[in-house]
């Protein structure tokens, strides 16, 4: 994915009210020429409402869009040099799929022979080749969005905006338009914005994801920052499943850092942590980061990640619940303290799911780069 | 009666007593219908010995000049009623459908009103306000049919309003949204993508405003001047004071052409949409 | 998904564009006249061709004397039992669409249907060319009372006297006859409205619990149909209230229907502010009977 120096869409200072609801609370960001940008966050959280203003559909209460230099503020959507794929693909149910295609370059008063040509090149490219005089009424969702992109694609807009494109194929499908799209984005070379709820979607497509919480940014990061280095509670809980316990911030120095958590244990970091000493803290831990020791595996195991002193990143508990997933198995095991943490095991060998079982008592650990130190 | 597989419980239709109820309805309300078309070929003058097979009252129906003037006069009010009746109640419900403005519920409520007021109190009013205007009844044709015409556009425009008002509730904004994303100004968002959607409503509208006005007495009995006769007037007339086996070819002919219409509008729409646009 | 409703202040244009044609056409030809009407309940004749509003309620008053009131009270009487009558016979019809095989649902709808889009005056006309003392009604009936004199004299009693043709015209029988003849398709489509959206499985349900099918109709059908009754009940009632052909050509002289007193009042008395003032109190009635039937209807879909 190749990515441009420019910003090519500048979002600053946006808000938008709907009487007294805030929709988005002052966002500012920049999304760069090239890249793949995804906005992720839950229903209601603002992202949807961002997208169609920097479509034209609603205006800012305050602050200000940019496109490519030009001041969107005057500018409806119809002159706007982007093009959105609407979440139903709002394909014209009267026209045939070349005359939806062809839509916008007619308006523009593009020639018959041009718009024959380019309609003929963007069907190709979504794979659509031979659908010319198909109906919508004809055609799978698949294919209607497919009809949507090309449509969209067809006008060579410098940004192509998504509103939750996947949401409504399939498992698989899902799966194979996530591959199809970034690789469309790869081949066309224009940005793409894309609104969506669902973090696999995110985290497979994105260059850069933007987390929005109730009309806020929670964090703009790649998406293995936003798995590993989690900004804050919110992105560490929303994107993939985590552990998180509260705890006081007992030591902190530039190459280690420890902190105390009633309900964990003491965890100690091999990095420093930018925050007051004593301070209130929460630790992010991943499940699939945490070893939960076999019988009779545990001195070898813990000679090996010696890590740490003596009594931190360790844990004891009972095993409460158990899924098997055919990868992975969870375990969600109660700890001393009673709280309940959630371990992720892969099955490395065949019979590995048959290494513990309900009321078992288990001991693990996790090494010392393993948590992340939230501090909100 | 020929039940080769027992009645369900629920299968009420298949009763007998269900049938027979259905099928002496059915026979009330066309009988008298029938019994017309039937006798409007009989040579007599009287309805009731069928005497012989006869087209002269058909003919004579067509040679009487005013019963044809009037039959023109009829369906020159009714297609201009149901053009403008179209025109004033899409923009209607278009305007209720898609914005907020103050009073709305009142203009809302107010634009039903011609359909719940009785029919003779519009009459009345019509009758009342032409005369109060001095509107003038010696012009030419077919503006002498202005004042029915205009009584007639305001009671059918509000049923071409709830008509398309119902088609549009079904309409995906974001079709709209994606005609002006892609290029289009207003207006041809506007024509290129609402205006298919809501073409079959208009069409049962156009139906719906036509066959209202063709169908109107008691509002073009008031608001008729002594010069213009229209086809209930003349048909009214002629009823009260002198029973010709004419009127049975005449309303023969209007019952062909409401049927023929109507079936129009089913291969249009499909027998389902009719009955549900009622 | 459809977009909320936009505000016309931001887009005057278009607002303009869709709004001035029926709001003009609205408020110059039904509320100006209507007003003029109303205006008009409180004047007075003064002179041959013009009017005096002179804001009097005489005419009010003269509306409500026991002459006018009577008519009033029996047209309501009149619309009630037409609506009565289509309801019986509206039912069952509408039952029967509701439960046939749904290949023939949309048929035996238009057959319904078909009729009311006839020609309201046509239809009458007919109905009236069956009824007459030639008509093919009073033979079906004579026919019937010679079968019945022939029984008779099988069985060895004496004869019935000679059948005299029935009076079917000219008095309220035909007029309540008319009526309903009119406005039968009226009634059958909010009950099958209501009843198509009925949930089968709950007459299933009583039938099941031991319940016979005429028990069930009452105990659960009629309750839950109620609000699709109630609609039909006002489809018929109300216009059978301003009925005027009907009662005009069937009727007799004491058959007046209070349509029928408005237009003697424009066509031929001459009075048209008491005309106005008849037509007004014709429309609150209207508009008393729409409210009661909103008020039950909230009234039901609170009892939910």
């Amino acid at each position: 994915m190749t990515e441009g120096k420019q910003p090519i869409i500048e979002i600053r200072n946006v808000s938008k009210r709907f009487g007294k609801v805030t929709a988005v609370d002052n966002i500012s960001l920049d999304i760069r020429a090239g890249e793949f940008f995804v906005l992720l966050g839950p229903s209601g959280c603002g992202k949807t409402t961002l997208l169609r203003m920097i479509a034209g559909f609603e205006m800012p209460t305050e602050g200000q869009i940019i496109i490519d230099g030009q001041d969107m503020s005057l500018v409806p959507p119809n002159k706007r040099p982007v093009n959105m794929v609407f979440q139903s693909y709002a394909v014209f149910p009267h026209m045939n799929v070349t005359d939806n295609v062809g839509y916008g370059l007619r308006i523009s008063g593009i020639s018959k022979a041009e718009t024959r040509d380019r309609v003929a090149e963007a069907l190709e490219l979504v794979k659509l080749g031979g659908f010319e005089d198909r109906m919508p009424d004809q055609m799978s969702g698949g294919q209607r969005q497919r009809v949507a992109l090309a449509r969209s694609l067809v006008m060579r807009p410098k940004v192509l905006l998504l509103d939750e494109p996947l949401s409504a194929l399939d498992a698989k499908l899902r799966a194979q338009m996530q591959f199809e799209l970034a690789d469309l984005q790869d081949k066309v070379g224009i940005t793409f914005v894309t609104v969506t709820h669902d973090q696999d979607e995110a985290l497979s497509m994105a260059s850069r994801v933007a987390v929005i919480n109730k009309g806020e940014v929670a964090q703009l990061a790649p998406p293995s920052d936003l798995y590993e280095y989690p900004a804050n509670r919110f992105v560490a809980d929303f994107v993939g499943s985590v552990n998180i316990f509260e705890g006081t911030l007992t030591l902190d120095e530039p190459d280690k850092a420890a902190v105390d958590c009633p309900g964990l244990g003491k965890i100690y970091l091999n990095h420093g942590v930018t925050g007051p000493h004593g301070a209130n803290v929460w630790i992010a831990l991943r499940p699939e980061k945490i070893y939960l020791h076999v019988p009779g595996e545990g001195k070898a195991v813990r000679a090996a990640a010696q890590d740490a002193p003596d009594g931190h990143n360790l844990a004891r508990g009972t095993i409460k619940g158990m899924s098997y997933l055919g990868d992975v198995t969870l375990y969600d095991i109660q700890l001393e303290g009673g709280h309940i943490i959630r371990v992720s095991r892969p099955n490395l060998s065949r019979h590995d799911q048959e290494d513990f079982t309900w009321d078992d008592k288990v001991s693990m650990h996790w090494r010392a780069d393993s948590p992340v130190v939230l501090l909100s | 009666m020929f039940n080769r597989t027992a009645i369900a419980p629920l299968e009420y239709t298949r009763k007998l007593w269900m049938r027979s109820w259905v099928g002496l309805t059915m026979l009330f309300l066309y009988a008298p219908l029938v019994v017309l078309m039937i006798f409007s070929f009989n040579d007599s003058k009287r309805n009731v010995m069928w005497k012989g097979f006869t087209l002269k009252y058909y003919e004579k129906a067509l040679n009487n000049d005013s019963l044809v003037e009037a039959m023109v006069n009829s369906l020159t009010i009714a297609f201009l009623a149901t053009i403008i009746s179209l025109v004033i109640g899409a923009l209607a419900a278009v305007m209720l459908w898609r914005f907020r403005f103050p009073f709305k519920g009142l203009v809302e409520g107010t634009m039903s009103l011609p359909i719940i007021v009785p029919e003779i109190c519009l009459g009345v009013a019509f009758l009342i306000f032409f005369a109060k205007l001095d509107w003038p009844t010696d012009l030419a044709w077919p503006l002498n049919l202005s004042a029915i015409t205009i009584a007639h556009i305001t009671f059918c425009f509000p049923f071409v309003a709830m008509v398309v008002r119902a088609r549009l509730a079904s309409f995906n904004r974001e079709e709209e949204e994606a005609a002006k994303d892609l290029g289009a100004t207003e207006w041809q968002a506007f024509r290129d993508v609402l205006l298919p959607h809501i073409k079959p409503s208009l069409v049962a509208g156009a139906l719906l405003a036509f066959t209202l006005s063709l169908d109107d007495f008691v509002i073009t009995f008031f608001t008729s001047g002594p010069d213009t006769i229209t086809f209930p007037v003349k048909v009214y007339s002629m009823v009260r004071f002198s029973v010709t086996p004419e009127v049975n070819a005449a309303s023969t002919i209007l019952i062909i052409l409401t049927v023929a219409l109507t079936f129009i509008a089913l291969k249009y729409q499909g027998v389902k949409g009719i009955a549900e646009t009622h | 998904m459809s977009g909320a409703l936009q505000d016309w202040k931001s887009q005057k244009k278009p607002f303009a564009a869709v709004a001035t044609a029926p709001v003009f056409w609205l408020g110059l030809f039904f509320i100006a006249p209507m007003t003029i009407v109303w205006l008009y309940s409180f004047g007075q004749n003064a002179g041959p061709a013009d009017i005096n509003i002179s804001g009097t309620l005489d005419n009010y008053k003269r509306a409500t004397e026991w002459l006018y009131l009577s008519i009033f009270l029996k047209s309501f009487a009149v619309a009630a039992l037409t609506t009565l009558i289509c309801l019986i016979i509206g039912f069952p019809v509408a039952m029967a669409i509701t439960f046939a095989a749904p290949k023939w649902r949309p048929w035996l709808l238009l057959g319904i249907m078909l009729p009311f889009w006839t020609n309201l005056l046509i239809r009458t006309y007919a109905l009236m060319a069956l009824m007459g003392t030639n008509g093919y009604m009073n033979k079906g009936l004579g026919g019937l009372w010679e079968g019945a004199s022939w029984l008779r004299t099988l069985v060895g009693m004496q004869p019935l006297e000679a059948w005299t043709p029935v009076q079917l015209l000219y008095n309220n029988f035909a007029v309540v006859l008319g009526l309903v003849y009119v406005h039968l398709p009226f009634m059958v489509l909010p009950l099958y409205s209501a009843l198509d959206r009925l949930d089968k499985s709950l007459v299933e349900a009583s039938l099941d619990l031991g319940a016979g099918h005429f028990k069930t109709f009452m105990k659960i059908v009629v309750p839950l149909a109620a609000p699709g009754i109630f609609a039909g009940v006002m489809i018929t009632l109300v216009p059978a209230l301003g009925a005027y052909l009907t009662p005009d050509l069937m009727g007799g002289t004491d058959s007046q229907m209070i349509a029928n007193v408005i237009e003697r009042q424009f066509k031929r008395a001459n009075d048209w502010p008491f005309g106005a003032a008849l037509s007004f109190l014709l429309i609150y009635a209207m508009f008393i009977l729409i409210a009661l039937q909103s008020m039950r209807a909230n009234k039901v879909k609170e009892a939910r």
